[in-house]
């Protein structure tokens, strides 16, 4: 999914002034995203049934009660009015306060999203780790039974639903065999024992030096960033075999094996560096994919990340927060996506030119 | 299936190993014995000020951190005492109450905990006007009125009603979240803009509790520690961490595994199936939810009493408290439940789907109708909603059903959108008034009303024999007469209302063997914490 | 797949080889039988059509199969364990999970079905339209897309559906909403690949009006991917089906939907075991055949895409 437009229109113009032309689009691109994104979800917390001063005031509230937040929330004006205070609001930095937390939304996401970004990571890493080589390995033995082996496993992983697999991957490595700890990113009594300037839990324990609540956080996070990095490389795997493939049926790959390359060399050192450059934007995307939070592992090992914290506000009404978290996500994706487009533009000798 | 969820497991395990092949085994702990560690789903939490605190976690959490005018001691949850006063005298005519202080007690700041105190924390409840402030409002009080009518005399509080409600009544609901003494010289440090520290308190404590809020994180957990100076005696745990935990299966799973004490929403299956295991001990508290099906009287079908008394035969009442409700909710048919004062523990309904189709054909529809039924949509509201749902199709009634958040359900109860909602509704104070105006007392049905807090006028239901029955016993000072007003509205009710009473609560903690102390009475925040010790 | 069906003697397999066919109709067929035959020797491929179409089957004939549509409660026989009775058990209101599970493939049907009819031509209508008319009906239509895709998707998924609110036909149309964009994009890049391509320069020059060349020879080229993705997709749509009925807002009960069906059976996996296993084992498996379908007919239908 790179933005082949961008690269259509600005085929022909010289190195330089091209450069400020793509990132000027890019720009602009974002800027337009991220309107569109927040106009979406506001209509939308808008129209919803959920009432969000009910959210403030609680089912029994009386309708003085109610009326009076109802205006302090500045319900009572057209939309699209409440919509461009909004805006203005957020441009100078401000995402409001969340009515679930009572804090701040920005404060909200600096909290939850790095235990996000942890388990996206690490899913990632996992994907790759073992995706890759499986995809390899299948492609270079096409047709094969290990080919197909490779295939349906990733399938596979694909297929399974998340929540599912999370379930019985808690009963059986956290409840029978005890391999892994529990729901939660930290036993509980460790909590708030590391100062967290990052707030990812392993990097700030490994920074202090606190190799116990790093292991203990690594505990908890390996099955959640397993059942996630199952269905990470399911797409690696996949794409990785496809690419593969193309590759190895090329030109240049016979030219190396005419000239008696060993089969390693060909596969690893010719074939593979081309295929790494695609894959750039295939690891790219599931990250991207994994950051907007897995709404649903999240709520099977009790993860609090950013999708459950944009879903639990969307069923309690707390627009602010959902706003909030939908522009850091939606912003997030099309950062990773852009920044995949360079790394590619970047390490691929034919797309510069 | 089997073989292919054996392989889907086979293939988790392959991706997984590789983790903790590589990691040293986790260092597991269970938590330090000073410390109690609850999980409990605790999403319900706004906010932890104690004049707008109004959801059930809330309340259970406030009710450890503040300290209130009056109390019920664990030992005896029955007999309504003294919190931060030392004496009451009530006036001759009722209407004034006078308070004595308690020597010698501090807040978590160090300050004395005084009159001027007691005066300022419900004059802010009454000033700040949030969702909980009608249980003390209705006593006449308004923001304009209540610097006079609530004073400090003598270095007493004193406080004086307009309306004729019975002292016993007035005091009782002074033992609720809303009387909590806040520490007015550290509130009001904290101020912004004449908000009464309104700001600041959602997220921390000024109390005189037996603990002290360290943390909330919302959806996480709330943190407290103990203050070793409470009046009565420092408590068993020096610090308690309620953690947030959704999903009861992961909470059986931390139960088992001993990484937390006590799990508190657990589903009466999981119950049953952990009372085998010597580790954990299940404890059964009698609570004051019930579970009510309404119908709402705007709908032509349903305003018909044969229509509604049909429906309440029509419930299998016994069949699901003795199956998936087991353990966990009881049959009970009264608006005020069992156990509390001025209870009413007649049953008399059981499923009868003959007599029901007597009553429909009765009414006019021998052959059913077709209707919608509103619920939440957690257990076990869905699993209540389907066995109704087969139960009334037995008299040709065809439910159709919707289950949604309650942020979706309330806005459209309130607004009188619904046919036949099934909910659950829980006292405010231990007083009998808390429901049975909520329940039966209906002063104005116009929709323009919008009495939207009382469930008769959602409902659309007035009957004005019932209204003066409510009145009357709201001001009985005779305890006895009192007790006999409120068994007559109950009668009256179960029968004449818009509503088929079904359930009543009761909690099943499960907590590991070596805890002990854990008291948990009939309302949400007659909990304490503070007993605790392991 | 039009020649679904195994051709049946001689005469037929002649006239679907003979090398010059006679007709537009008899080349069409033979290109038809072509695909089958690659397809037929691909066994993962086969293995899903098999799934695919054991689904099709126990949604046809579920009251053949089934001893009740599974929607009454029998609260005394709640929770039993499989058995010769119960094949799959009961669940928690007594239920035979059998029986739900087979009625639910109904609703699984029209899930995919629906949302396929909603999502393909929406997303083709959209990036055909943009890549043929380029400029700012491109530049517009590009951005919207850009937009959506940007959305995370469950988030977009669950906003949607609560805003509709709760219900399967308002989860379908969520559903739909979130899936249609990457389809506007695949379209779209079909048609640029071919947009220059002689043919529809020629046909331009006979005069032929926009509305014809899209329609006859613009979209016919992107259709084959269209459906290869949907075929991918309906994983992903079964998956998020499933989540949304995991997160209490899709099907509403006591429709066995499968998705529902794990969420209000999570809680006894823990003790009885079958009744979140088996729902979830179903929706992998038909997850799986519609994958495993997909990747057989990209390899016919779709060979550009490297994949052979």
């Amino acid at each position: 999914m790179t933005d082949t437009n961008s690269a259509a229109a600005t085929g022909k113009l010289p190195a330089a002034p091209r450069a400020l032309r793509a990132t000027a689009s890019a720009l602009v691109s974002l800027a337009l995203t991220f309107i569109g994104l927040t106009a979406i979800t506001f209509v939308i917390g808008r129209v919803m049934p959920a009432d969000p001063v009910l959210a403030v005031v609680g089912d029994r509230a009386s309708e003085e009660a109610y009326q009076r937040v109802f205006l302090e929330m500045g319900l009572d004006r057209p939309i699209w009015e409440q919509y461009l205070t909004y805006l203005g609001q957020i441009l100078t930095g401000d995402f409001g306060t969340s009515i679930m937390t009572t804090r701040p939304v920005t404060e909200d996401i600096l909290r939850f999203f790095p235990a996000t970004l942890e388990l996206a990571t690490l899913a990632t890493l996992i994907g790759c780790v073992i995706g890759i080589p499986l995809g390899v390995w299948a492609a270079v033995n096409q047709g094969r039974w290990i080919d197909h082996c490779a295939r349906v496993l990733g399938l596979a992983g694909y297929s399974a639903p998340v929540f599912w697999l999370g379930m019985l991957g808690l009963l059986i490595f956290y409840g029978n065999l005890g391999w892994v700890a529990g729901p939660g990113r930290i036993d509980i009594y460790y909590d708030g024992l590391v100062e967290d300037p990052t707030g990812v839990i392993l990097f700030d324990a490994a920074w202090h030096g606190e190799w116990e609540i790093f292991w203990n956080a690594f505990s908890h996070l390996i099955l959640p960033a397993g059942v996630l990095g199952l269905y990470a490389l399911a797409y690696i795997a996949r794409m990785t075999r496809s690419f593969m493939l193309d590759q190895l049926g090329q030109e240049y790959v016979l030219a190396a094996r005419i000239k008696g390359a060993s089969e390693f060399s060909v596969i690893w050192r010719h074939a593979f560096r081309n295929v790494l450059v695609q894959l750039i934007t295939i690891i790219g995307l599931t990250y991207a994919s994994l950051l907007e939070g897995s709404v649903l592992t999240e709520t099977v090992f009790a993860w609090p990340g950013i999708g459950q914290y944009i879903t639990t506000s969307l069923f309690n009404a707390d627009m602010n927060a959902v706003l909030g978290g939908t522009v850091v996500v939606g912003i997030c994706f099309v950062g990773i996506n852009m920044l995949s487009d360079l790394l590619y533009r970047f390490a691929d000798p034919r797309a510069r030119t | 299936m089997n073989f292919l969820s054996r392989l889907a497991v086979t293939g988790l395990a392959a991706a997984i190993l590789a983790g903790p092949a590589l990691a040293p085994a986790p260092a597991y702990a269970a938590p330090p014995a000073d410390t109690f560690v609850m999980a409990k789903d605790v999403s319900d939490i706004i906010t932890l000020d104690p004049a707008e605190v109004f959801e059930f976690s809330g309340g259970e959490i406030i009710a450890q951190i503040y300290d209130r005018l009056m109390w019920f001691e664990p030992e005896d949850m029955a007999t309504l005492v003294c919190g931060v006063c030392e004496t009451y005298t009530v006036s001759e005519d009722g209407k004034s109450i006078t308070f004595t202080m308690r020597e010698g007690m501090t807040f978590e700041s160090g300050n004395p905990v005084t009159a001027e105190d007691v005066v300022y924390s419900l004059r802010r409840v009454v000033k700040l006007n949030k969702t909980p402030s009608f249980i003390i409002t209705q006593f006449g009080w308004t923001p304009e009125n209540v610097d006079e009518l609530v004073r400090v005399e003598d270095g007493a509080a004193v406080i004086t009603i307009t309306e004729d409600f019975s002292p016993a009544l007035v005091l009782n609901a002074l033992s609720a979240g809303v009387a909590s003494i806040v520490d007015m010289k550290t509130v009001e440090e904290h101020a912004t803009d004449g908000d009464m520290g309104y700001a600041w308190l959602k997220n921390h404590s000024a109390g005189s509790g037996p603990f002290k809020l360290q943390t909330w994180k919302a959806n996480e957990l709330v943190s407290m520690t103990a203050n070793e100076d409470f009046r009565s005696g420092a408590p068993g745990v020096k610090r308690v961490i309620v953690r947030h935990v959704a999903e009861p299966g992961a909470q059986r799973l931390l139960i088992e595994k001993g990484d937390i004490d006590v799990a508190r929403d657990l589903t009466p299956d999981m119950v049953a199936a952990l009372e085998s295991n010597d580790d954990v001990t299940v404890q059964t508290d009698a609570k004051a939810a019930v579970i009510y099906m309404a119908f709402n009287q705007s709908d032509e079908i349903l305003s018909n009493p044969k229509v509604a008394e049909a429906i309440r035969y029509l419930v299998d009442y016994r069949g699901m408290a003795d199956t998936f409700l087991k353990g966990q909710f009881k049959v009970h048919q009264a608006a005020w439940p069992e156990g509390m004062w001025a209870a009413y523990n007649e049953t008399p309904y059981a499923l009868d789907i003959e007599k029901a189709k007597a009553l429909l054909a009765e009414a006019g529809y021998p052959d059913g109708f077709e209707i919608h039924m509103d619920t939440l949509n957690q257990s076990p509201y869905p699993e209540i909603a389907q066995a109704l749902q087969g139960t009334l199709a037995q008299a040709g009634i065809k439910v159709e059903i919707s289950t949604a958040e309650g942020k979706t359900l309330w806005p459209m109860y309130r607004a009188r959108k619904h046919q036949l909602i099934l909910a659950q509704w829980s006292p405010d104070y231990t007083d009998p008034h808390s429901n049975l105006d909520a329940f039966a007392h209906n002063p104005d049905n116009s929709p323009e009303a919008k009495l939207t807090g009382v469930l008769a006028w959602r409902n659309a239901w007035m009957d004005e024999d019932m209204n003066a029955m409510v009145v009357a016993a709201r001001n009985e000072t005779d305890t006895a007469k009192r007790e006999a007003l409120y068994h007559d509205i109950q009668a009256k009710l179960m029968h004449e209302g818009p509503y088929a009473i079904l359930f009543q609560q009761t909690e099943q903690a499960v907590m590991r063997a070596e805890v002990e102390g854990f008291v948990s009475g009939p309302t949400f925040d007659l909990i304490y914490y503070r007993t605790v010790s392991k | 797949m039009s020649a679904a069906a195994d051709p049946q003697g001689a005469g037929l397999r002649a006239w679907l080889r003979s090398p010059s066919p006679a007709s537009t109709w008899q080349a069409r067929a033979q290109r038809a039988y072509l695909g089958w035959v690659a397809f037929r020797a691909n066994p993962i491929a086969m293995a899903g059509l098999l799934i695919v179409v054991a689904l099709v089957l126990a949604a046809i004939f579920a009251p053949l199969l089934t001893g009740s549509r599974g929607l009454d409660p029998d609260l005394p026989n709640r929770l039993l364990p499989p058995s010769a009775e119960h094949w799959l058990g009961t669940d928690q209101l007594g239920r035979d999970i059998y029986d739900r599970l087979i009625w639910g493939s109904r609703v699984t049907l029209y899930i995919v079905g629906l949302v396929s009819i909603i999502v393909a031509p929406i997303g083709l209508a959209v990036g055909t339209l943009a890549g043929y008319a380029g400029g700012w009906v491109d530049t517009v239509l590009m951005r919207i897309v850009d937009i959506f895709l940007a959305f995370p998707r469950l988030i977009l998924a669950l906003a949607f559906v609560a805003a509709l609110g709760p219900g399967l036909e308002n989860a379908v149309l969520a559903i739909a909403l979130t899936t249609w964009s990457p389809y506007a994009r695949i379209a779209r890049a079909e048609v640029l690949t071919i947009r220059k391509a002689d043919y529809i320069v020629a046909a331009e020059a006979q005069g032929a009006s926009t509305w014809r060349i899209l329609r006859k020879h613009v979209v016919p080229l992107c259709l084959a991917s269209v459906i290869v993705r949907l075929t991918l997709d309906m994983a992903g749509i079964i998956l998020t089906a499933a989540g949304l009925g995991f997160l209490g807002l899709g099907a509403q009960p006591p429709l066995p939907e499968w998705g529902a069906m794990i969420s209000t059976g999570r809680d006894f996996l823990y003790d009885q075991w079958w009744v979140p296993t088996a729902p979830g084992a179903a929706i992998f498996l038909v997850s799986l055949g519609f994958c495993l379908l997909g990747d057989g007919l990209r390899d016919v239908l779709d060979p550009r895409s490297g994949e052979a």
